[in-house]
């Protein structure tokens, strides 16, 4: 039996109901049992006191890495999973880009079990599209669907073969199962490491122009309308990408989008001094595409904020930047950088916490993400105004690669619960 | 981004990276410095003590043979110890990182590296890695910079050009994949010529060109009107191959350098080539030997140009961090 507990005189926020009042959760067997008045019988086990604290869903990221198995040198399930705890993450997709590549129901189950045994957030691998990653043959997505799998996709490795992508997207499609798409066209891409503008320009650094993620988007939403099938798109990053999924939602096609939240906060121009913190893929790009991603993201073409996160051993950045590995280390800095959001008035506390609970639960499906009665207890209790430094005492993940080390934030969450059971308690 | 890195905290030069976030002051200390070299080079003894009982590893993970030997014989003539060490086969294949390798040269009481690298921001990397008191010179990395071959074409123009001012300078060719290019364009910012204009085909041009502070020309004849200065770029002939140009031979026909070209040019232009040069792909060997041709003079500027910055470079007190 799971403890009953009582998080009293929090400010709760619920998108999905569209609750913002302070009040009451009442967690009874793993559940959320009651709001505001306890139910018949209740008798708490334990009491949080979150007055001036904010509560709400779990949050729920589409795009992690945790790179077992295969690179644990740079991180582990066990490590990742307690970072992502104290983020106030209760759900976490990983990508199929492990190694072995999660193309067998065996790769899905071991990751399963790993963080099963980690006992932190719930965690649901992606599977390959296509066997290997390599873009040639279809993996077994109805296994790996029964292994677990909660979608398909292609990782970082784009599906060059046009007739290839959509025969999987039918298959996919015939399985009701959602194809996760990060647009990037191989042949534009062209081995870049930047965005192609003035930074490139000026740092003769191989770059990616906007063209190489549009046209992989636009050529993607065709075979969405010729297929059927439903997808995805995650980590855009350039504004006339997000033109294209606006436009195509208009049309009625059922589809969503993710942007990575350093998107949001990053340009090229803060890249300093070839700073391989800042190499990520997609590349950092422009004001304008910063702040078209933020206003997307306020009027509902993005649906939700992931946090890309990619630990990374020391080694794995110490080179001349366009040698180093891209990705950032995010989990950690999710929710203050989501919080500044809210500061600078781009979105709402509400829209903020749906892009990170409600709207993804409803991308993948889930019951979850809702404080609803009913559901499990996934639930995150943060101080939007207590202050933290980006160090080595506070920072859990293994992979200490983000550009913001050394920076102090506000909002920082106290209490992690993931159906009904502590994962996370700031000491 | 990149620039105090290379000054110390009295604004001395401490490595030498790239021209970007240089100033017109610190470029013409290093062009007289240069010329207090120049006269050596034809005395019986062609050396000054400056740099007596330093070490200096030159360090060229790219083949290069000019760059090479006019830095060893900068060192030599500055009384340094120098060892110039070829990893034409990258470190990596070898299993040792790019650190690593410093890292063993460092163990040697090692005093400065010059530095030659296939990718963009190796300098800056081992720059920022190595131990304090060395000093780092930029021999040239990927298409980011070559900043000493900047300064000695810059060093060039002054000997013909008295006033930077005035001067319109054409860069012609591969602009895209040249470090040399974007090094040049600074530097001539920077000591406030008239116009820098790139001429290229659009494969050839890296995007937002104009930001680099230029104008763009696609047309060589067009682009030759009222020039004083040409420097010409090198085309590698891999080019070809990724589908940047059609041949050699409609390259040499669209933005090769004859004398019929030149002509367009102001009379007194000089032409100027970083080298090895391609006869007959972007100059024509009449022009490349012909009288405005300063190809050669540029060369032996190298060794008192790089004499000047490594003699800088070393003379600074205290690290910047």
């Amino acid at each position: 039996m799971k403890p009953s507990i009582h998080i009293k005189h929090g400010r709760i926020i619920d998108p999905a109901n569209g609750i913002d009042r302070v009040g009451c959760v009442y967690v009874v067997d793993g559940k959320i049992a009651a709001l505001d008045q306890p139910p018949d019988g209740f008798s708490a086990d334990e009491i949080i006191d979150a007055h001036d604290h904010i509560v709400c869903p779990g949050f729920i990221d589409l795009s992690t890495r945790l790179r077992e198995p295969g690179q644990s040198r740079k991180a582990t399930i066990a490590s990742e999973t307690q970072a992502a705890a104290s983020a106030g993450i209760t759900t976490m997709c990983v990508h199929p880009d492990t190694i072995p590549v999660i193309d067998t129901p065996a790769v899905a189950e071991l990751i399963k079990d790993l963080a099963e045994k980690a006992d932190y957030p719930q965690v649901y691998p992606i599977a390959a599209l296509t066997q290997k990653l390599e873009g040639t043959e279809l993996s077994s997505m109805l296994a790996l669907k029964q292994a677990g799998c909660i979608a398909v996709g292609n990782a970082n490795q784009p599906v060059k073969n046009l007739l290839v992508l959509r025969r999987a997207m039918e298959y996919a499609a015939s399985h009701n199962l959602l194809v996760m798409f990060r647009p990037n066209d191989f042949w534009l891409g062209n081995n870049g490491c930047v965005h192609e503008g003035a930074i490139s320009t000026r740092y003769g650094l191989p770059s990616i122009p906007e063209a190489a993620e549009t046209i992989a988007v636009a050529q993607c939403l065709e075979l969405v309308e010729l297929t059927g099938c439903r997808v995805h798109f995650g980590q855009l990053s350039c504004k006339r990408s997000v033109i294209k999924i606006h436009q195509a939602k208009k049309y009625g096609l059922n589809i969503t989008a993710d942007v990575a939240i350093h998107q949001l906060h990053l340009t090229e121009n803060d890249m300093a001094a070839f700073d391989s913190a800042y190499h990520v893929l997609p590349p950092l790009r422009t004001e304008t595409d910063k702040n078209y991603l933020r206003q997307s993201l306020a009027s509902g073409t993005l649906n939700s904020i992931c946090s890309d996160h990619q630990p990374h051993d020391i080694d794995a950045k110490l080179g001349a930047f366009p040698e180093t590995e891209p990705g950032m280390s995010s989990l950690e800095t999710l929710l203050p950088l989501m919080l500044r959001l809210i500061n600078q008035q781009t979105l709402s506390l509400s829209q903020g916490i749906a892009a990170l609970s409600t709207h993804p639960a409803a991308i993948l499906g889930l019951n979850s993400g809702a404080l609803t009665v009913g559901f499990a207890a996934d639930i995150c209790v943060f101080d939007p105004n207590l202050s933290w430094q980006v160090n080595n005492t506070n920072w859990r993940s293994m992979g200490t690669n983000t550009p913001f080390w050394g920076l102090t934030f506000k909002g920082r969450v106290t209490h992690t619960l993931q159906a009904g059971k502590f994962i996370y308690r700031l000491s | 981004m990149t620039n105090n890195l290379q000054l110390n905290s009295e604004g001395k030069l401490k490595h030498f990276l790239t021209i970007d976030g240089l100033d017109k002051g610190l470029l013409t200390e290093i062009l007289d410095t240069a010329e207090s070299f120049v006269g050596m080079s034809d005395q019986q003894i062609k050396k000054v003590p400056l740099l007596r009982g330093k070490t200096i590893v030159n360090l060229f993970f790219e083949n290069s043979t000019r760059t090479r030997t006019t830095f060893e014989l900068a060192a030599k003539r500055l009384s340094a110890d120098v060892i110039s060490i070829s990893i034409a086969t990258s470190s990596t294949a070898k299993g040792e990182s790019l650190l690593d390798t410093i890292r063993n040269l460092e163990a040697m009481f090692v005093d400065m590296f010059v530095v030659r690298h296939s990718i963009s921001g190796a300098a800056h990397f081992i720059a920022q890695h190595t131990a304090p008191h060395i000093s780092v010179i930029n021999a040239g990395d990927g298409q980011h910079a070559h900043p000493t071959q900047a300064m000695l074409d810059l060093f060039t123009i002054r000997q013909y050009k008295k006033d930077f001012s005035k001067l319109r300078v054409a860069i012609i060719g591969d602009i895209l994949h040249s470090r040399v290019a974007r090094s040049e364009i600074q530097a001539l910012n920077a000591v406030g010529v008239a116009e820098v204009r790139v001429i290229a085909p659009k494969t050839l041009l890296p995007a937002h060109v104009e930001t680099l502070g230029v104008t763009v020309c696609h047309n060589l004849t067009e682009g030759l009107k009222d020039i004083d200065v040409i420097i010409m770029l090198r085309l590698q002939k891999e080019r070809m191959a990724s589908a940047l140009l059609p041949s050699e031979n409609e390259y040499f026909k669209c933005f090769g350098l004859t004398e019929d070209k030149l002509a367009i040019a102001k009379p007194d232009a000089i032409v100027m080539h970083p080298g090895p040069i391609n006869r007959g792909v972007e100059i024509d060997s009449k022009v490349a030997d012909g009288p405005q041709s300063v190809i050669l003079r540029q060369v032996s500027n190298g060794i008192a140009i790089r004499m000047a910055i490594m003699a800088m470079a070393m003379q600074k007190q205290g690290a910047s961090e």
